[in-house]
C-alpha cells in the first residue's frame, strides 16, 4: 500500500510540468478549476479577467501567474487566496475586496504553514489583511503593490503581516492605508529592505517579540508612526527614512523593550517625536540625521547604555528629552548640534566647551505636560538663558563633550 | 434761545446782557472742595478778569466753562444755554490756554489749518494778530524750532482767528516780550470794542489796571467779590487795582 | 467727521516723529539681516515671532504713553474746539495705532518684499505675523491711553506702562509655570487655556503657533489642547480673545477721556 503510494507519485512528479491556461469561457474557465488540474510544477496562467470565486487553495507546490489583467476578486466575503503548499509563486495577479470582518483575520493571500514561497508583484486592492503568513519560513514577498482604505486601527488589517514566521526576505513592496504597513510577530532572521510604507493608521513596521531582524533603505512616511520596535532584539536599522509622522502621540521611531540593536544612517525628519526610547538598552545610534522634529530624541530614565554618536540635530524644537533628572544612563559623543554656541580655537572640528541638548523647558514641560502650551514664550527663553549660564534644573550627566562643529557625510 | 453771536455786536450802549452765568456751581477733587457754590457772570462786551489767590478756583472756573472739567453740581450757560454734552457752543469762545503746547511735528499754519478743519462754519478768518506778531515768517517752520514766545505768539493769534463771542484768556501776557504783550493788550481792547465778551484771568495786576471792566474774586472757592472795577475801588477805597485786591484779600482772611 | 480730522493730522505729525521713524528702520534692518543672515524665510518668520511678541508690544505701550503724555495740552486745546469727546478719542486712538501699526507693517513686510521670501509656503505664517502684530498694536495702544489717562503723573505713568509690557510678556507666563507647578496632579489643560486667553501676547504667542507644524506638538499633551490647536476653534477663540482685548481697554479708556476732568 504504502509503495503503491510511493510509486504513484513517483510517477506524477516524473511527468513534465505543464501550463494550464485560465481564460473566461475556455477550457479552463476558473482558477478553482486550474487548481484541481494542476500536479507538481505545474504553471497556472491565469488570463486577463475578472474571477470571483470561492477562496482557493493552494495544495500543490504550482507557479501561479498572472497573464494580462487577471482579477481574482473575493466579492468582500472570503479570503481569496490560501496556500497549504511549499514553494509555491503567486506572480503579478491582482487580488481585490476580501471584506472587512471581525471575527477572522481574512486575508488577499495567506501563506499557512508552508515554506519557500514566492509572492511577488502583485497588486492587492481592498484585501483586509493583504498577504499574511503564518507559521511559514523563508518565503519572499516582493515587489507586490498593497493598497487598503484604512481609517480606524480597530476595523483594519496589516498590509504585510508575519506570524510565527521567520526567514523571510521582504524587499520593493509599496504599503498603504493599512493598520500597520508591515507586522512582525514571534517572526526572526527577517530582511526588510527598500519598501515604501505610508499612510497606514498606526505604525508603517511593527516589530513585535522578533529578533534578529533587519530593515534597510525602506521609506515610512505619513503612518500614525512610522516604525515600533517592541520586545525584541538585535535589530538591524540602517539608512530608512521616518518622515511626516505629525500628529498627537506620532513617531518616527518606538522603541520598547529592545536590545543590543543598531540605528544608523536613517533620516528622520519632521515628526511629532523622531526616536522614542523606553526599556531600550544597549543600542547604537550613529550617523543618524534628526531634522525639523518636535522632540528629535525623547529618550526615558529606564534606557541605559545608548550611544548617540555623529547624529546630526536640526532644526528640532527640543533635540533631547527625558524624564531621568541627575545621571544619564545613556552617552552622547560627538554629534551636531545646530543649537550649539560655543567655538573651536583649537581648529579639531570639535567644540571646545560641552554642549547640554536637553532645554530647561523640556525638563518643565516632562513635568508637567500642559506647560508644553508656552512653546516659544520669552519668559522661558529669559529662563534658558540663565539655566544655560547656571544649570539647576537640566540633567547634568546629559552633556555631549564633544559636540561636532559642522555635520559630515560620512 | 438763539443768540446773535456771530452778528456785528450790538452798539456799547445796549443794555447789559450776559454772555455767561452760573448758579451754584460746585466741584470737588478729591478731598479738596475747589469750587464752593459759585454764582457769576460775564457781561456781555466788557472785559472780566477773574483773580484770586492761587488754589481759589480760577482755572478750574475756566475749564469748566469750556467744557474740559465737569462740574459735581450746580449749572452754567453761556448765551443762555446750557453747556452740556453739546460741543457746538464752544465754536463761538475763543481760547488761550496759559501754555500752548501744539504737536511738536507740524507746522504753525498746519495747526491752524487742523483747528479750522474741526469747525464746520465758514467764518472768514481773523489774521490781525498773524499779522500783528508778524508771523507769517514762522508758520511754514516745524513747531519743536519755534521759540517759545513765538509758540505763544501762535497761541494767542489762534484763540481771536473764528472771530468768537466770548474770549477766554489765561494768563495771556506770560511768555510774551514787552512789544507783543501790548499787541495783545491792544487786540484786546479792539475786540471789546467790537462787542466781544473777554473773560481772563492773570497774576499781573498792574497790567489788567487798563484792560479790566469787571472783577470776580475767588476765594477759596467762593465768590469774594464780583463787580465792576469802577465799584471794586469805591468798596474797597482804593485807587489802584492792586492795593483793592490787598485789600479784599485782608478781608477774606480775616 | 472730527475723528476722520484729528486722525488724519496726528497721522501727518507722527509721520514726521523721529521715534517712528528710528522704529521703522530699526524693523527694516532686523527683518533684512534676518532674512539675508539668519538661514532664510522660514527662520526668519520664527525668529521674528519674538520681536513681534516682545518689541512689538513695548514700544506700543511706551511710546504711546509717552505721546498721550506729551499731547496732554494740546489735547486740551482741542477740548476747548466745538468737538465731542466721543469722536476726538476715536481721532486720538486711530491717530496713534495706525501710525504705529503702518510702521510696523513696512518694517517687517517690506524686506519680504523686496526679498522676495514672502510668497508660497510662507504666506500664512507671514500674513498670520502681520496680522498679529497689527493687533498687539492696537491693544498695546489701547492700553497705552488707559495708563495715560488713569495716571496724572507722567513719570508713574511712564512706570505703569512699562510694568503692563512686563507683566504681559515675562510676569504673566511665569505666573503661569508656578501654577503648572503647584497643580501638577490635577488636569491642568484647560485652566491653561483659560489663563492664556487672560493675556494678549500669550495670544499672539497662540496665533503665531498655528501657522507653524509646532501646533501639532500640542496634541502630544492630550486631548483639550489637540483639539484646541488641530482645530479652527484655536483660530477662533484667540482671534476673538484679542479683539475683545482691543476693544476692553479701548472702551475703559474712552469712557474714561470723555468723563475726565483735564
Amino acid at each position: 500500500m504504502g509503495s503503491a503510494v510511493l510509486m504513484f507519485a513517483l510517477i506524477l512528479a516524473a511527468a513534465p510540468p505543464r501550463r494550464i491556461v485560465v481564460a473566461p469561457g475556455g477550457p479552463v474557465p476558473t482558477v478553482t478549476a486550474a487548481l484541481r488540474l494542476a500536479r507538481p510544477g505545474d504553471t497556472v496562467v491565469v488570463t486577463a479577467g475578472i474571477y470571483r470565486e470561492p477562496r482557493l487553495e493552494v495544495r500543490v507546490p504550482v507557479t501561479l501567474l498572472g497573464a494580462g489583467d487577471a482579477v481574482l476578486d473575493g466579492g468582500g466575503a472570503h479570503e481569496v487566496l490560501t496556500i497549504r503548499a511549499d514553494d509555491v509563486t503567486v506572480r503579478g495577479l491582482t487580488i481585490r475586496n476580501v471584506g472587512t470582518s471581525f471575527t477572522d483575520d481574512r486575508a488577499g493571500i495567506r501563506i499557512d504553514g508552508a515554506r519557500g514561497c514566492v509572492i511577488a508583484d502583485n497588486r492587492l486592492l481592498d484585501t483586509f489583511f493583504g498577504i499574511y503568513a503564518e507559521r511559514a519560513d523563508d518565503c519572499v514577498v516582493s515587489g507586490n503593490v498593497i493598497e487598503g482604505r484604512a481609517r480606524r486601527q480597530t476595523t483594519s488589517g496589516n498590509a504585510i503581516h508575519l506570524f510565527y514566521s521567520t526567514g523571510f526576505t521582504v524587499t520593493g513592496n509599496r504599503v498603504s492605508g493599512h493598520r500597520d504597513g508591515i507586522y512582525l510577530e514571534f517572526s526572526h532572521r527577517v530582511s526588510i529592505r527598500d519598501n515604501e510604507s505610508h499612510g497606514n493608521v498606526r505604525y508603517g513596521l511593527h516589530f513585535m517579540f522578533s529578533d534578529s531582524c533587519e530593515y534597510r533603505r525602506n521609506v515610512f512616511s505619513s503612518n500614525a508612526s512610522g516604525v515600533a520596535v517592541m520586545y525584541s532584539r538585535s535589530v538591524t536599522m540602517v539608512g530608512n527614512r521616518f518622515e511626516d509622522n505629525w500628529g498627537p502621540a506620532a513617531y518616527g521611531l518606538l522603541l520598547k523593550e529592545i536590545k543590543d540593536s543598531r540605528i544608523e544612517g536613517n533620516l528622520l525628519a519632521r515628526n511629532t517625536v523622531g526616536l522614542f526610547a523606553e526599556s531600550a538598552d544597549r543600542l547604537v545610534v550613529e550617523r543618524n540625521q534628526f531634522l525639523r522634529n518636535g522632540w528629535a530624541v525623547r529618550i526615558m530614565a529606564n534606557a541605559t547604555d545608548n550611544s548617540f554618536r555623529w547624529n546630526r540635530f536640526e532644526g528640532n524644537t527640543f533635540d533631547v528629552a527625558t524624564n531621568s533628572q541627575g545621571s544619564s544612563p545613556s552617552t552622547f559623543a560627538e554629534n551636531y548640534w545646530d543649537g550649539y554656541a560655543g567655538y573651536d580655537l583649537d581648529r579639531d572640528g570639535f567644540g571646545d566647551t560641552p554642549f547640554r541638548p536637553v532645554r530647561l523647558f523640556s525638563v518643565i514641560v516632562e513635568q508637567n505636560e500642559p506647560t508644553l502650551i508656552l512653546l516659544r514664550s520669552f519668559f522661558l527663553d529669559l529662563l534658558e538663558a540663565a539655566e544655560r549660564v547656571m544649570p539647576v534644573l537640566t540633567p547634568e550627566a546629559l552633556v555631549d563633550s564633544r559636540p561636532l562643529m559642522h555635520w559630515r557625510v560620512s | 434761545m438763539t443768540s446773535p453771536a456771530l452778528v456785528p455786536a450790538p452798539a456799547p450802549l445796549a443794555l447789559p446782557r450776559m454772555v455767561v452765568a452760573s448758579a451754584g456751581l460746585t466741584k470737588r477733587f478729591g478731598r479738596l472742595e475747589v469750587l464752593r457754590g459759585v454764582d457769576f457772570a460775564v457781561r456781555a462786551g466788557r472785559v472780566t478778569a477773574i483773580l484770586g489767590p492761587n488754589g481759589a478756583g480760577k482755572s478750574t472756573l475756566i475749564k469748566i466753562l469750556l467744557g474740559l472739567v465737569r462740574p459735581d453740581g450746580g449749572s452754567i450757560a453761556m448765551h443762555g444755554t446750557d453747556v452740556g454734552e453739546d460741543p457746538a457752543y464752544r465754536a463761538r469762545i475763543g481760547y488761550m490756554p496759559q501754555q500752548a503746547r501744539f504737536p511738536e511735528n507740524l507746522t504753525g499754519r498746519e495747526v491752524v489749518r487742523l483747528l479750522r478743519d474741526l469747525r464746520d462754519d465758514a467764518v472768514p478768518e481773523d489774521d490781525d494778530l498773524f499779522e500783528g506778531f508778524g508771523l507769517a515768517r514762522e508758520l511754514d517752520k516745524p513747531v519743536r524750532a519755534l521759540s517759545g514766545g513765538t509758540r505763544q505768539k501762535l497761541n494767542a493769534a489762534v484763540a481771536f482767528m473764528f472771530r468768537p463771542s466770548l474770549l477766554i484768556l489765561d494768563e495771556p501776557t506770560a511768555g510774551l516780550d514787552p512789544i507783543a504783550s501790548g499787541v495783545l493788550k491792544a487786540r484786546i481792547l479792539r475786540a471789546r470794542a467790537e462787542g466781544v465778551s473777554v473773560l481772563l484771568s492773570s497774576h499781573v495786576l498792574s497790567e489788567l489796571e487798563e484792560l479790566v471792566d469787571d472783577v470776580i474774586f475767588l476765594v477759596e472757592g467762593q465768590v469774594e467779590f464780583q463787580g465792576s472795577l469802577r465799584r471794586l475801588k469805591e468798596t474797597t477805597g482804593e485807587t489802584r487795582l492792586e492795593r483793592a485786591i490787598a485789600r479784599l484779600m485782608q478781608r477774606g482772611t480775616r | 467727521m472730527t475723528a476722520v480730522k484729528v486722525l488724519r493730522y496726528e497721522l501727518r505729525d507722527l509721520r514726521r516723529s523721529r521715534w517712528l521713524l528710528g522704529y521703522v528702520l530699526l524693523l527694516l534692518a532686523l527683518t533684512d539681516a534676518l532674512l539675508r543672515f539668519g538661514g532664510g524665510g522660514p527662520r526668519a518668520v520664527l525668529s521674528l515671532m519674538n520681536v513681534v511678541l516682545v518689541f512689538v508690544p513695548l514700544v506700543s505701550v511706551v511710546f504711546g504713553t509717552m505721546y498721550l503724555y506729551g499731547a496732554r495740552d494740546f489735547i486740551e486745546l482741542l477740548l476747548a474746539q466745538p468737538v465731542g469727546r466721543g469722536s476726538l478719542f476715536a481721532g486720538l486712538y486711530g491717530g496713534l495705532a495706525a501710525p504705529l501699526a503702518i510702521g510696523f507693517l513696512l518694517g517687517v513686510g517690506l524686506p519680504f518684499l523686496w526679498s522676495g521670501q514672502g510668497d508660497g509656503s510662507l504666506a500664512g505664517a507671514l500674513a498670520m505675523l502681520l496680522a498679529t502684530g497689527v493687533l498687539l498694536t492696537l491693544v498695546f495702544t489701547a492700553l497705552a491711553f488707559l495708563v495715560s489717562l488713569l495716571f496724572e503723573d507722567r513719570a508713574k505713568g511712564l512706570g505703569a506702562a512699562i510694568l503692563v509690557w512686563l507683566a504681559a510678556t515675562v510676569l504673566y507666563d511665569a505666573v503661569i509655570v508656578l501654577v503648572a507647578t503647584a497643580f501638577t496632579d490635577y488636569p491642568l489643560e484647560l485652566p491653561m487655556l483659560g489663563l492664556i486667553v487672560l493675556n494678549p501676547v500669550d495670544l499672539g504667542r497662540v496665533l503665531l503657533l498655528l501657522q507653524f507644524d509646532t501646533a501639532a506638538l500640542m496634541g502630544y499633551t492630550g486631548a483639550v489642547f489637540e483639539r484646541f490647536f488641530g482645530t479652527l476653534v484655536g483660530l477662533a477663540v484667540a482671534t476673538g480673545a484679542l479683539a475683545l482685548w482691543c476693544a476692553g481697554p479701548l472702551g475703559l479708556a474712552r469712557a474714561r477721556f470723555r468723563g475726565k476732568d483735564f
